[in-house]
């Protein structure tokens, strides 16, 4: 098996770094067991956490022979990298490591992913699968207005524009104005960053008199970070006149590129060379087959510094039967839901905020930012969603207003079976951000 | 036929201000202002000399308004000015969505109706024997 999977490896890198994406699936495979393999035995042998965590649940890591027997080993989840902070999860000594990222930690103790010689160039193969689904390479002039720095959007975006060989342009996040006049001047034609900083980049052209249609020459976007409903992708497409492709990642397993859109925009290629996915139910840790909804769960095939096993994404998706209209063999997984830790709970109802999305984006009456309050009002949730008009809304009667309140609110009843409060607020009133969009407010751990 | 500036003003302190002042800097002039408060919100409904440069410029302070057809019908300023008026209104079957009044000079009135054709009511009324105000 071992000598099988190598010569598969060595037969690829005499090609084309994308031929890997149409190789038959049981040669990815193989891949996978390998790696997965070579990844538990790495962890126990390595990482003081793993050797622990294996004795306690008496899971042997040696017995692995298949990608099933993988279920047997118990999960790695964000809190355990946490409590390993900052180097306890490393599996390589400090001279091997070249860079360090770093969750934005908003929600607690930040996760550290390290980074060697080897893992940062797999991780600049897996982002230019992106640029490769676009059809992009050499000519194309990426523009990068993902953060540089700790945040791994920045310069995993980076890595794979210089490695599909654009022109990548370094513009790190912030003063829009001059992202705009760039964009223009230099003719970028990828645009990575958030979606919702690719709306306002778009909106603001717009206002400063420009015609992105016109006067841009973006061919495609990669957007991720945030999750986005198909309303705001084709509301994006219709501004800046390109094509949106969803790119899915995180720190823990390495940074954006685990999962990319291609061109036929029906779920995101994982890279399965790199990562091994599975999908469980969240309460009981059980494998779900494929179309079936759960939380994603990835094990790191060839990562060296930070490699993970069974790691809880806390992300909701399915992996899509079948295969992509696109030719390439690499399993789908669907778009997110959102993650479980977004998941809104409102009197006992299960809602993503991407699904209010879905539904406000079919009223062309308000524009595409929204804000979602909760407050409590005695024992009971009350959520307020508030919405921009868009210029071109009549609102000369208080009628009006109320009949496209109401009318939110009912098809928001009908598709969430919760009721939402709509709340018309003045244009430009909820703020704009430059990485990932704020869209809820929690304020029921608040007094009222 | 007039045209009104529809502004979308939300209930927080020191909005109105802010929409008089960025008009004020347009050097429009205003000859009526009156506000639909509602707990939310309010309309805020202005009959000014320029409303084609309040609009822009009130977009330009990042406000959100509107240019609305209207009509302004002159009525003698005396008890019963306005009922007679509302009478014809719906002897002629025009719905009104709301309206309002300001006092000129001369002895006249002008109110200002807002119907859901503007075109078709301004032909009655004036067929009626009314004469129709224009703002400049």
């Amino acid at each position: 098996m071992q000598s099988d999977c190598s010569t598969t490896r060595e037969r690829h890198a005499m090609k084309k770094p994308q031929d890997i994406l149409t190789a038959p699936h049981e040669e990815l495979e193989a891949i996978q067991l390998e790696g997965v393999k070579k990844t538990i035995i790495n962890c126990y042998e390595n990482v003081p956490f793993y050797h622990n965590l294996y004795d306690e649940a008496g899971f042997d890591p040696y017995s692995v022979k298949s990608l099933a027997d993988l279920a047997k080993a118990p999960f790695t989840t964000k809190q355990d990298l946490r409590d390993n902070y900052p180097f306890k999860m490393f599996a390589v000594p400090n001279e091997d490591i070249r860079e360090i990222h770093m969750s934005s930690g908003t929600t607690g103790i930040a996760t550290v992913g390290g980074y060697t010689e080897h893992d940062l160039d797999i991780w600049g193969d897996c982002f230019a699968r992106g640029v490769w689904y676009a059809d992009g390479g050499p000519t194309d002039i990426m523009h990068v207005c993902y953060g540089y720095g700790l945040f791994t959007g920045g310069l995993g975006a980076h890595y794979g524009g210089v490695k599909a060989g654009c022109t990548t342009i370094p513009m790190s996040a912030g003063n829009t104005e001059r992202q705009i006049r760039v964009m223009r001047e230099m003719g970028s034609t990828i645009l990575c960053c958030t979606p919702s900083y690719a709306m306002h980049l778009a909106d603001t052209a717009i206002a400063m008199g420009i015609d992105p249609k016109k006067d841009f020459k973006l061919r495609a976007g990669i957007h991720g970070a945030e999750a986005f409903s198909d309303n705001f992708r084709r509301d994006l497409e219709k501004k800046l006149g390109y094509k949106v492709l969803d790119v899915y990642g995180l720190t823990e397993t390495m940074g954006p590129g685990v999962a990319i859109e291609c061109m036929e925009q029906n779920g995101l290629h994982l890279a399965e060379d790199h990562f091994y996915a599975e999908i469980i139910d969240p309460k009981t840790g059980e494998v779900l087959p494929d179309g079936e909804w759960g939380e994603l769960v990835i094990t790191t095939v060839d990562r060296e510094a930070t490699p993970v096993v069974r790691y809880r994404t806390r992300d909701i998706t399915r992996i899509l039967p079948g295969e992509c209209a696109c030719g390439r063999t690499h399993r789908r997984i669907d778009r997110l839901h959102g993650r479980t830790d977004d998941m809104l709970i409102i009197r006992g109802v299960n809602v993503f905020p991407s699904q209010i999305e879905d539904v406000m984006k079919t009223f062309d009456q308000v524009s595409s930012w929204y804000q979602i309050e909760l407050t409590r009002k005695g024992h009971l949730d009350v959520v307020t969603l508030k919405l921009e008009p868009n210029p071109d809304f009549d609102f000369d009667e208080v009628r009006a207003i109320e009949q496209l309140q109401h009318d939110i609110q009912a098809r928001l009843k009908s598709a969430l079976s919760v009721g939402i409060r709509v709340r018309i607020v003045e244009p430009r009133s909820i703020p704009r951000s430059e990485g990932k969009a704020v869209r809820v407010i929690d304020k029921r751990g608040d007094d009222q | 036929m007039i045209e009104q500036v529809t502004v979308f003003l939300e209930n927080d302190k020191g909005r109105l201000s802010a929409l008089t002042r960025a008009l004020a800097n347009a050097d429009v002039n205003m000859i009526a202002l009156t506000i639909a408060e509602t707990s939310d919100y309010g309309l805020v409904r202005i009959v000014c000399d320029k409303p084609a440069e309040a609009v822009a410029a009130l977009e330009a302070a990042g406000l959100r308004a509107i240019v609305t057809k209207v009509i302004a019908v002159v009525v003698p300023n005396r008890p019963g000015g306005l009922a007679e008026l509302l009478e014809t209104f719906d002897t002629l079957g025009l719905n009104i969505e709301y309206g309002y009044c300001f006092s000129v000079a001369d002895g006249e009135a002008i109110d200002v109706l807002k119907v859901a054709d503007v075109d078709v009511a301004s032909q009655a009324i004036e067929q009626a024997g009314y004469r129709l105000a224009t703002i400049s």
